[in-house]
């Protein structure tokens, strides 16, 4: 326990002075508070621009932060020395990822204030965003694990987190991309939250999220064998 | 005297290349041990073998008496480890770098502070890591060993890259460390180093003990010139066999004062590494 504490400690003390990930956790709820605040259009969804905003969140955040923390270890070989130091890799990730994983949810509580959830709405919306959270990281550890240093895992990072986090809001104009933006747990988490209050969770979104999960756990586990965290 | 560190026929294989080879030495309590050979000839594999890091397909290897297979957490704070490609944080102070091992070796402030005042940066303690020199960064890499107060320092080139004067400093920390009573045991490429610090070294090569020994026995081991070099008082160098018929040649020099220095002609560690591998050390 002490060693994930270190790393917490570590990630605290490092990530306030890490413009690049920083950033990350508050760019999307300024963004939403100001979109939320600042237009106004006839006939828009209620709270567009938050459930909006929240599902890129997720999509982003986590995924680059995870990437970005562990490829910049790896590079700068800070990694090796607290693996060198009986810290071990399941420590370290459950360390970075516990601390990337508070602050996305810090970061989410704007969004849920923003859409004004309540009783049974709000715990729709924490446990599925909480959960979407979990499967960007594991996929932002997997890019981490697998990329030998920064610039590798922001050209692997990159794509993946426009793809994942730019399609819910495309398939809202374009049938081909919302069908198969649905095969995507961002998707489903998004028909999720823009349903609270309005229709049930429907069989298929916790399917795809559930399938997601799998590939999410296979992905990482590969590169977790292929590589290792040093 | 006790033995700190043992192996014992290790072999270690990556992808079925042999990278250890029936590797065998001993480092007693107190000594500074130096284990020399070029790049790639598995100095690292054998540090982390050493220290439960990896662990040796064949043979054995001790630390402090204890199987380094089964080293437990409350083993580990008995050595520290300092690699020369350790990063640091940069975005982190002096201070802050080494909190963050602190808590996992349960250091308390007044560790930290210790470690700090040991190797000369007490006053940059606020200093961020990236405004350090090289030196400075070698001192707290330096640093984050000494806080749990180890036995025994793993210590991998502790001063690769860095200017003579910096290298000096850092070879008295290390040199104080041994007054102490801890057994170091290091890594370096710098053969001058070697034979100045070391009580015993170990050439590797291919993953292969290619010498094993005192420095200073291992070169006259291979004095196979045996000459003697003397400088004279007009600036030139005369060299004579080193034998029986040398004493009157040198007697007279002395004699009639034109002798200003004798040197045996004793090859330096290089040398002996070179005319068993063929290679130089410094690749």
């Amino acid at each position: 326990m002490k060693n994930i504490k270190a790393i917490f400690i570590k990630q605290i003390l490092d990530t306030v002075k890490n413009k690049t990930v920083f950033i990350q956790f508050l760019m999307f709820p300024i963004m939403a508070v100001i979109m939320e605040n600042a237009i106004k259009i006839q006939d828009m969804p209620e709270h567009f621009f938050a459930k909006l905003f929240a599902v890129m969140f997720i999509g982003m955040a986590p995924l680059s932060c995870m990437s970005a923390v562990i490829s910049e270890e790896k590079e700068k070989n800070t990694l090796r020395a607290l693996m060198m130091s009986s810290v071990k890799p399941h420590q370290y990730l459950i360390a970075v990822g516990a601390y990337i994983f508070i602050m996305c949810m810090v970061g989410m509580s704007v969004f849920a204030l923003l859409c004004e959830y309540k009783g049974k709405g709000l715990a729709i919306f924490i446990f599925f965003t909480a959960f979407g959270i979990i499967l960007s990281e594991l996929a932002g550890a997997a890019i981490g694990i697998f990329s030998k240093n920064q610039m590798a895992a922001t050209s692997l990072t990159l794509p993946i987190m426009m793809i994942f986090s730019f399609s819910p809001m495309l398939s809202m104009f374009n049938e081909s991309i919302k069908k198969i933006a649905g095969i995507t747990y961002l998707q489903q988490i998004s028909d999720i939250i823009n349903g609270i209050g309005t229709s049930k969770i429907s069989a298929k979104s916790v399917i795809v999220i559930a399938a997601n999960s799998a590939v999410g756990l296979a992905l990482f586990s590969a590169a977790y064998k292929k590589k290792g965290l040093e | 005297m006790e033995v700190a560190i043992s192996a014992n026929k290790i072999v270690k294989s990556f992808s079925g290349k042999k990278v250890l080879d029936g590797i065998s030495f001993t480092v007693r309590k107190g000594q500074i041990f130096g284990l020399l050979g070029p790049s790639g000839a598995g100095k690292t594999t054998l540090i982390k073998i050493l220290t439960g890091q990896l662990d040796q397909d064949l043979g054995t290897a001790e630390i402090n008496g204890k199987d380094t297979r089964s080293l437990t957490a409350e083993n580990s704070k008995s050595f520290g480890i300092m690699m020369d490609n350790f990063g640091i944080y940069e975005r982190l102070n002096c201070y802050d770098n080494l909190k963050i091992f602190a808590e996992i070796y349960g250091v308390k402030k007044d560790g930290i502070l210790n470690a700090l005042k040991k190797v000369g940066l007490e006053n940059t303690k606020k200093t961020s890591a990236a405004k350090l020199s090289k030196g400075m960064r070698s001192r707290l890499r330096l640093a984050r060993v000494f806080m749990t107060d180890p036995d025994i320092l793993f210590l991998d080139e502790p001063t690769s890259g860095l200017d003579p004067a910096t290298a000096g400093d850092i070879l008295k920390i290390i040199l104080a460390e041994k007054e102490k009573g801890k057994t170091i045991f290091l890594t370096t490429h710098t053969m001058s180093e070697a034979e100045k610090l070391c009580d015993n070294i170990v050439m590797i090569n291919e993953g292969k003990v290619a010498e094993h020994g005192c420095p200073q026995e291992i070169c006259r081991r291979y004095n196979h010139q045996r000459m003697l070099k003397i400088h004279l008082s007009d600036g030139t160098d005369i060299q004579i066999p080193h034998n029986e018929a040398a004493s009157e040649k040198v007697a007279e020099l002395l004699k009639n004062g034109s002798a200003e220095a004798i040197h045996t002609t004793e090859p330096n560690l290089e040398t002996v590494f070179m005319e068993l591998t063929g290679k130089e050390l410094m690749v």
